[in-house]
């Protein structure tokens, strides 16, 4: 089952955090604070923006929903869908293309029985093709969370999966701890 | 104020310093002007996004007579004294408005014969001057699902040119937004979102500002098209607005009520919702006479004349 | 060995602390600067340096400051470009992770020359374990006095902060990027007005590249002379050239600028030569922006010189036969390459990675990738080719921000180049590359 709870609040210490971003912007620019607030978000949501989420975090720096909603639409770190517990992101452009990118993906196609976008039905993986990482020395490339992993090969692939696997890995950890 | 000289296809004129090309053009008039989907005179921060108004700078101004290397938008760019500006007597600026008018058509539903914006759809003038007869595209059209937005109002996203004009009416006349642009590049949509109802007391001049069919009034839907409908100056007592409209009218029936929009498309005054959808019956108007509408659609231009 | 001004210690274990960059001589053009030169004298010196924008544009930096609007009582702003997205860019990740304290450096001569008070490093959302590293390297020049209140008793203070984007390539772009951080979508704006005169939060501001600003520090310290000395003609200085494709040695190289492109693809000590001894077939020289080059061309320019790693050397010959510099970002390919499929892979990028605002780039860019999906899988005709060429031409020129050239280059220069390629494609109705 993929988690689609909501966060209602956050604690007082993942708000102290947000006020310290929100004080980096001059008086009344605290809208600038709403990538970090909303990468906070997500990873406290389960790893996607609800409409409830956006909400908060629009009372949070005072501002429209709708403004909230459309900066988080255009941005692709953000997921507006609930995804699994652990988040693929395999890079496809033209430098990850040229060492195996495409094999890279149709592995873990095929491992999770998944196509990118979708999840798999424990929950546990999503997977998704993204456009560079500027790791391109590396290719291929792939992200989870905030890890680089880098020089793939289908075995390093496996290996990483079977690790996941084991430690429930989740890629949705406060990105600021 | 200072005035300076700018040249538009070989037409010179004097105009404040600070103008824009598109309005220096403006004031010169007729066929010279160059079209204009997403600038609208009166929203603050419009234009620049279409590029249908794109014009070559051959001459910067007579201090600095070096063209400008690309084309400029007209609409944002500010004219200077001895500017050269050319528009319909540059080859390559006719070339990049044909190019601009297939961009914005490759993926528009060209659903006019059940569009209530047909006759008075600037998108469609501008495909009659600069589409070409035939499409280039092979591949499925983008599309979205016609929502409400609201009791009174119908969103075709499918019809929409991103023009942006109808969330600077909600940002710049109205308190709180509630619908804006989600997703990105072709993705891009007009939307609430969530469901949500954009009411306020200004709302309904979305519909009037909006170039295509893709904000249409929800209470004269599919009533007629608006070739077949004589069009009235008329006023009333308004505690919220001007008051002063035009009714469009079969008949003794008033179908429709909107702005009165100048021969660029541009409302003269923004009305409220209250005499846009709440007053249709003939004795809530004073009727002042015929409107004259200046020749702007390719429907509408032979039969308004006749008026 | 080259000059290394950028590169110099990043295998010193540790460089990323302030302790260990301190004691390599870290912060002492900050003590000269703040001691010796007033923040006009600084500028001079950048604009003698003849530094020039290392994200892509090479607009010369100095030049840049000098445009700052210095007659309103308005904050100014100094913002660090870290958005690195460009295909075959990841220059900048390696200054940010490895020697933060040298950016960090650069910030503050800049943000004096500029006379703001607030400074900010816009890094794309993806590399957060870097914006993380670069934070902790913040707060460390904090503990030290290096940023704050009254640095080092000069009355000049400094605050400094990291702001992650997530996920936007168009950020690079720099009123887009501004957007960004002032919390909207990443829309560029139209010019003018210039950042110069309205930026952040509508007031002077200055964007420059990471690899810019870390450059600034070696300047103070050795003076712009010496700067000035290293390269050819007006590519001045060192440049950071990252790597990769089909080499041998994918890797970040800082080359003197004027080193030949022959001895930089060859050279043992740079990309070691094309991997399994196959042949050159293109390359794409400065991200994938750029127009590609074919082997004959990119080694040697049309009038048969050598091709140097240079601002001028690489654009002799214009488009027809030349390309850019750009951001440094070198994509090699070897003879097994498709160039329809490495195109299709650029074309998707750009079609992803469009804001949406005006219409060419908007609805051109996916329509190309469209029409190179179908070359690529053997649906293509001999008039897409053409259709191609012509929806590349509509769209340069004609957006409201560099995008729309830069999805337009590599469609226009891949047909120039290689369109017997793309029209085998249509002929064989397949790949005539694919397995």
């Amino acid at each position: 089952m993929q988690n689609n709870t909501n966060i209602s609040e956050f604690n007082t210490e993942t708000l102290e955090l947000v006020n310290r971003i929100i004080s980096r912007y001059p008086e009344g620019r605290q809208k600038s604070a709403i990538l970090p607030v909303l990468h906070i978000a997500q990873s406290e949501n389960s790893g996607w923006l609800s409409s409830e989420t956006m909400d908060y975090v629009a009372s949070l720096l005072q501002i429209q929903p709708i403004e909230v909603y459309e900066v988080a639409s255009f941005y692709s770190m953000f997921n507006l869908q609930p995804v699994g517990n652990c988040m693929i992101e395999v890079c496809q452009t033209g430098p990850c293309w040229l060492n195996g990118a495409e094999d890279i993906l149709a592995h873990f196609e095929k491992r999770l029985g998944i196509k990118p976008g979708e999840t798999t039905a424990d929950g546990q993986f999503s997977l998704k093709a993204v456009e560079c990482l500027a790791a391109c020395g590396n290719a291929p490339v792939i992200q989870v969370g905030i890890e680089y992993h880098e020089k793939m090969t289908t075995g390093k692939a496996d290996e990483l999966l079977e690790k996941w696997q084991s430690e429930n890995k989740c890629s949705h950890t406060n990105p600021y701890l | 104020m200072s005035l300076v000289k700018v040249t538009i296809d070989q037409i010179e004129v004097e105009v404040e310093a600070g103008t824009t090309i598109l309005n220096a053009a403006r004031i010169i008039g007729g066929n010279i002007v160059p079209p204009a989907m997403c600038y609208y005179s009166k929203l603050e921060g419009s234009g620049g996004k279409c590029r249908t108004c794109l014009v070559k700078v051959a001459q910067g101004s007579a201090k600095d007579p070096r063209p400008m290397p690309k084309l400029m938008p007209s609409c944002r760019t500010l004219v200077q004294d001895g500017m050269v500006v050319q528009n319909i007597t540059s080859p390559e600026v006719m070339e990049a408005r044909k190019a601009i008018t297939e961009f914005l058509l490759i993926n528009h539903p060209l659903d006019c014969p059940v569009c209530d914006q047909a006759g008075e759809c600037h998108l469609q003038d501008l495909s009659y001057d600069h589409g070409l007869a035939d499409t280039q595209t092979v591949e499925d059209r983008r599309t979205f699902a016609p929502i409400d937005i609201g009791d009174k109002i119908k969103l075709h996203m499918n019809r929409c040119i991103l023009c942006y004009r109808c969330v600077m009416v909600a940002d710049q006349l109205t308190d709180h937004r509630v619908h804006g642009v989600l997703g990105r590049g072709d993705h891009c949509e007009i939307s609430t979102h969530i469901l949500k109802a954009v009411d306020n007391d200004f709302s309904g001049n979305m519909i009037d500002v909006c170039p295509v069919g893709a904000l249409t009034d929800k209470t004269f839907r599919f009533k007629s098209r608006v070739w077949f409908t004589k069009p009235f100056d008329a006023h009333r007592e308004c505690t919220k607005c001007i008051g002063k409209v035009v009714l469009w009218k079969k008949g003794d029936e008033i179908l429709r009520v909107t702005g009165r929009k100048d021969k660029y498309g541009e409302l003269e005054e923004f009305i409220c919702n209250d005499c846009r959808f709440e007053h249709k019956e003939p004795n809530d108007w004073q009727i002042e006479g015929p409107r004259k509408i200046e020749r702007h659609s390719v429907i509408g231009q032979n039969h308004y004349e006749k008026l | 060995m080259a000059q290394q001004i950028l590169l110099k210690n990043s295998d010193v274990p540790g460089l990323a602390s302030f302790e260990v960059y301190r004691k390599l001589g870290g912060y002492a053009s900050v003590e000269k600067t703040l001691k010796n030169f007033t923040p006009d004298q600084v500028t001079d010196e950048v604009k003698k340096s003849g530094l020039k924008g290392r994200g892509g544009a090479g607009f010369p930096a100095g030049m840049k400051w000098s445009f700052l609007d210095k007659s309103t009582s308005n904050p100014r702003y100094f913002v660090c470009n870290f958005d690195e997205s460009e295909p075959g860019t990841f220059k900048d990740r390696h200054i940010g992770q490895l020697n933060p304290h040298q950016l960090i450096e650069g910030m503050i001569l800049g943000s004096y020359a500029l006379g703001a008070r607030t400074s900010y490093i816009y890094i794309r959302g993806e590399l957060f374990y870097v914006l993380r590293i670069i934070e902790k390297a913040i707060e460390e020049a904090y503990a030290n006095g290096f940023l704050g209140k009254n640095i080092l008793g000069s009355g000049y203070s400094l605050d400094l902060y990291c702001h992650p984007g997530a996920g936007a390539y168009i950020c690079g772009e720099e009123t887009a990027l501004i957007e960004s951080l002032e919390g909207k979508r990443g829309n560029p704006r139209i010019k003018p007005p210039f950042p110069a005169i309205v930026g952040l939060y509508d007031c002077p501001t200055v964007v420059n590249n990471v690899e810019t600003i870390a450059n600034l520090p070696w300047i103070m310290n050795n003076g712009a002379e010496a700067y000035a000395a290293i390269g050819v003609g007006n590519s001045k200085g060192t440049k950071l050239i990252s790597a990769c494709g089909h080499i041998n040695k994918p890797g970040i190289y800082e080359i003197e600028l004027g080193l030949p492109v022959e001895e930089f693809i060859y050279s043992d000590e740079y990309c070691g030569g094309i991997r399994n001894g196959n042949k050159l077939k293109a390359v794409v020289a400065g991200g994938s922006s750029v127009p590609i080059l074919p082997a004959e061309l990119i080694l040697k320019t049309a009038k048969g010189e050598p091709r140097l790693m240079s601002y001028e050397s690489l654009a002799e010959g214009g488009f027809e036969t030349g390309t850019m510099l750009g951001s440094g970002g070198f994509i090699v390919m070897d003879e097994t390459t498709c160039i329809v499929k490495n195109l299709l892979t650029f074309s998707r990028f750009y079609h992803h990675e469009s804001c949406g605002q005006c219409s060419p780039c908007r609805e051109g860019t996916g329509w190309m990738e469209r029409i190179l999906h179908r070359i690529e899988n053997g649906h293509g005709t001999m008039k897409d080719i053409d259709l191609l060429v012509s929806i590349s031409k509509h769209i340069e020129g004609n957006t409201i921000c560099p995008l729309g050239d830069a999805a337009a280059w590599p469609v226009a220069s891949a047909i120039r180049h290689f369109r017997q390629e793309f029209e085998d494609h249509v002929k064989l109705q397949k790949c005539p590359l694919s397995k």
